[in-house]
């Protein structure tokens, strides 16, 4: 038995058609000559890591032309913090960047404590440090993972991310009851205090991330076909990186030694002896060992702020109702695992936001690829689509 | 506090300590060696299927003289039945393939795969999930060239099942047809394939599926020449191209200790044996030269539209292939069914056929599992500038042995 599908427009084929050939493309691709065709690569596409659509103008396989197409996920989160209270907008944030939610609540309150000039308490802090370092070491297992299937190796998926990622997320139960969404850090401080026996677990776990990273060296950093697929692809000069406003370990693996943590530290990070990872060529290869080396730093840290964690209170005083930070406006920015996050606050003085911006370090990064997509081959698409580490919940919003 | 699943994941998890280990690793081998144990005993009772057939062929003679049956009857049948028992071993084969690759990715992916289906580690999951497959709707795109896509599956499966006929599957002539140029036979009947495969990436209508189809045929076609100029040398060894004759003339043994497989000629067996088995997983499209399907890329590349049985084809013809190679590998290099020393010549030589032939199977699952997607590009230079020089090289090699040895 076959099935015609049939839509409005016509059959399913000419609508794809359409879209594909309509003016926007058209001019945007210039011209398509006889040679050339185009392929509409997403939204519904196993590597476009969601929602994404890519439409490339291919020469055989070679790109000749690439227009990223965004908005699938849009949800109009900025104007939905229009009718939320402060605190119940923390719960959105989650759902941005959902990779890396830890670090997402902590943009976000951290621009509301500044425009409310609340202090937070030491013990908060750490535990934010804490929290929103192994959730940036889950954020990188999973590129870690989702890179090598990009590339066509399953098994590192499901090391990085069936093992690894998921012994940091029974962490993150034990200590805020979610998984993915945790809604952890508070304007003021975070939810919930360690439970027991937590910090020895988190502990033996840093230990064991460390041992782990030899086993993926093995398997997929230093593997002949890999480094063969990544090495000098995509490349991304120092230049164009400064240019397109490109932050986080993309900028850093294009040779520009730059992580807030270190240039403009925010909350305890003065206290911690880490290092940026920095590496000079700014092809995939190095996107893919920035986020590697970095894993090791925030092990590093990680460990540090397990030892050296004060007593004390979790939550600084903030009203618990009726939270009216004064009229005015305030940008906190912290470094997340994509780059820089930043949350542009506006007040007037109400219950909710007047207006709230979320600079996504995704959606900048992503501006890029229109530009290092060109001359490639389809399976380089894959490779630096990937690299570029997105996440479509924080590129559409 | 928070139960999760703590206690069966991290590195403090109770199966993971030195003793629970320990434990589990004599249980898995108890088990193991009862079932191993007992499945060879079994073939040990059975013997040589040959023998079998001889009788039972013979009883079948004296029958029909018996009765005045007419000769022409008596060949039909034995054409027809050892071609049907092939026939269905092959289509039977896949279905404990898919399981045995199913857990060895598991396992080599710390998990444990299949569970539920068949109450022991899941040995039922390949029969649900052909049922399931039987049971899809067959989806035909709009804008698909109808005829051709009905016809690629079976142009792609057809070949992988006449590539069985002369393959020998144990001694004494267990092969379903026995022919003087069998290796050549099946090397040319294999290359038919990436015609329906060509169909199939045309006809549906979808670029992914063009690219897909493309790039299966400028590999497979590729492949082949250093997959054939790969087993030169042991034809020049073996002096013919019968696939039984090449698996008799690997008998006996080197100074009483090491067998003469052709694995174990100096420097050339190996290098044959590499090229062939590299060509090999090429030419069945599986990673690390799966650019053909590419999953991340092209979304499957020239089977994405085809769903239900028509796509278990595609799924049939490739593992139908990847045994076809290891068979090949077992026939050619590791002596088929000639058990390594002759103390062990109370095995029947099936087992030998079928333990070489899984254990090369093994390597290819092995071998995917562990490597990532090599380029389309590269996969090329791969062939022309190194594995087809290497393999000319190598033929060279082969001859100036013979030369020496005589």
């Amino acid at each position: 038995m076959t099935t015609e599908l049939k839509g409005p427009a016509g059959t399913v084929n000419e609508m794809a058609d359409s879209l594909m050939a309509g003016p926007s493309f058209e001019t945007k691709m210039e011209r398509i000559s006889e040679h050339e065709m185009l392929l509409n690569m997403g939204p519904q596409h196993p590597s476009t890591h969601g929602v994404l659509r890519v439409v490339l103008k291919l020469d055989g396989e070679v790109v000749t032309g690439a227009v990223p197409d965004l908005g699938y996920l849009h949800r109009g989160v900025e104007k939905l913090a229009e009718n939320r209270t402060y605190p119940q907008f923390i719960i959105l944030t989650d759902r941005d960047d959902y990779l890396c939610a830890m670090l997402n609540n902590w943009a976000y309150c951290l621009t509301v404590e500044k425009l409310m000039k609340v202090e937070i308490p030491q013990r908060a802090e750490y535990l934010r440090v804490i929290a929103g370092e192994l959730n940036r070491i889950a954020s990188h297992l999973l590129f870690i993972g989702t890179f090598g299937i990009d590339i066509g190796a399953f098994t590192p998926f499901l090391y990085a991310f069936g093992r690894e990622r998921e012994m940091i997320l029974d962490l993150f139960e034990q200590l805020c009851g979610a998984r993915i969404t945790y809604n952890y850090v508070r304007i003021g401080g975070v939810s919930n205090d360690l439970p027991e026996g937590w910090v020895e677990k988190a502990k033996k776990f840093v230990a064991h991330m460390k041992t782990c990273l030899k086993e993926y060296d093995n398997l997929l950093s230093y593997n002949p076909i890999f480094m063969d697929r990544t090495k000098g692809i995509g490349v991304l000069s120092r230049e164009k990186a400064i240019a397109y406003g490109v932050t986080g370990p993309n900028l850093r693996a294009s040779g520009v030694n730059l992580d807030l943590r270190k240039s403009a530290p925010y909350g305890v990070y003065a206290k911690f002896d880490f290092e940026t990872s920095v590496r000079q060529n700014g092809d995939c290869w190095d996107r893919y060992m920035v986020r590697r080396d970095e894993i090791e730093q925030c092990c590093r840290i990680v460990e540090q702020a397990l030892d050296g964690l004060p007593a004390g209170e979790i939550l600084g005083k903030v009203p618990k109702a009726n939270l009216r930070p004064p009229a005015g406006e305030a940008y906190g920015q912290l470094e997340g695992a994509r780059g820089w996050l930043g949350v542009y606050l506006v007040s007037d003085g109400g219950l909710s936001p007047y207006r709230l911006h979320i600079r996504a370090p995704s959606y900048i990064n992503l501006a890029t690829l229109q530009e290092i997509l060109v001359g490639w081959k389809v399976a380089d698409v894959i490779a630096i689509l990937g690299s570029i580490d997105i996440v479509l919940g924080e590129v559409d919003r | 506090m928070v139960q999760g699943p703590w206690a069966v994941t991290g590195p403090w998890a109770p199966n993971q300590t030195p003793e629970g280990l320990r434990r589990r690793y004599v249980r898995s081998i108890l088990v193991l060696g009862v079932l191993l144990g007992g499945l060879l005993g079994l073939s040990v009772l059975i013997g040589e299927p040959s023998v079998l057939f001889g009788k039972a062929f013979a009883f079948l003679t004296a029958q029909a003289a018996r009765h005045g049956v007419p000769a022409w009857a008596l060949t039909a049948v034995s054409l027809v039945v050892p071609c049907s028992i092939v026939l269905g071993l092959i289509q039977v084969l896949p279905i404990f393939m898919v399981w045995w690759e199913m857990k060895i990715a598991a396992h080599i992916q710390v998990r444990l795969g299949p569970m539920q289906v068949g109450k022991w580690h899941g040995v039922l999951q390949t029969i649900a999930d052909g049922i399931k497959l039987l049971l899809k709707e067959d989806i035909v795109p709009t804008g698909a060239d109808r005829i051709i896509h009905f016809l690629a599956p079976i142009v792609v499966v057809a070949p992988a099942y006449i590539c069985f006929a002369p393959i020998p599957f144990g001694m004494g002539g267990l092969a379903a047809v026995q022919m003087d140029v069998g290796l050549l036979f099946v090397l040319g009947i294999s290359g038919l394939t990436v015609i329906g495969l060509l169909m199939a990436g045309w006809s549906s209508n979808n670029k992914y599926s063009v690219l897909g189809g493309l790039r299966a045929a400028a590999q497979m076609v590729s492949y082949e020449i250093p997959r054939l100029i790969a087993l030169l040398p042991v034809v020049m060894w073996g002096g013919t191209l019968s696939l039984g004759g090449l698996m008799d003339a690997q008998q006996g043994l080197w100074r009483g200790v090491l067998p003469r497989w052709f694995i174990f000629y100096p420097v050339v067996g190996q290098i044959s044996f590499l090229i062939f088995l590299i060509s090999s997983i090429a030419e069945t499209n599986r990673t690390p030269f799966d650019i053909a399907e590419a999953e991340s890329e092209l979304t499957s590349g020239f089977h994405t539209e085809y769903s239900g049985m028509k796509w278990a084809m595609f799924f049939l013809a490739e593992y139908a292939y990847m045994f076809l190679a290891a068979a090949l590998g077992a026939v050619l290099f590791f002596g088929g069914g000639w058990a390594p020393w002759p103390a062990l010549n109370f095995i029947p030589s099936f087992v030998w056929f079928f333990a070489k032939t899984f254990f090369i199977v093994f390597l290819f699952i092995w071998i995917r599992w562990s490597y990532p997607r090599l380029r389309v590009d590269r996969l090329m230079e791969f062939c022309w500038k190194f594995l087809l020089p290497w393999s000319l090289v190598n033929v060279a090699l082969a001859g100036f042995l013979i030369l020496m040895r005589q």
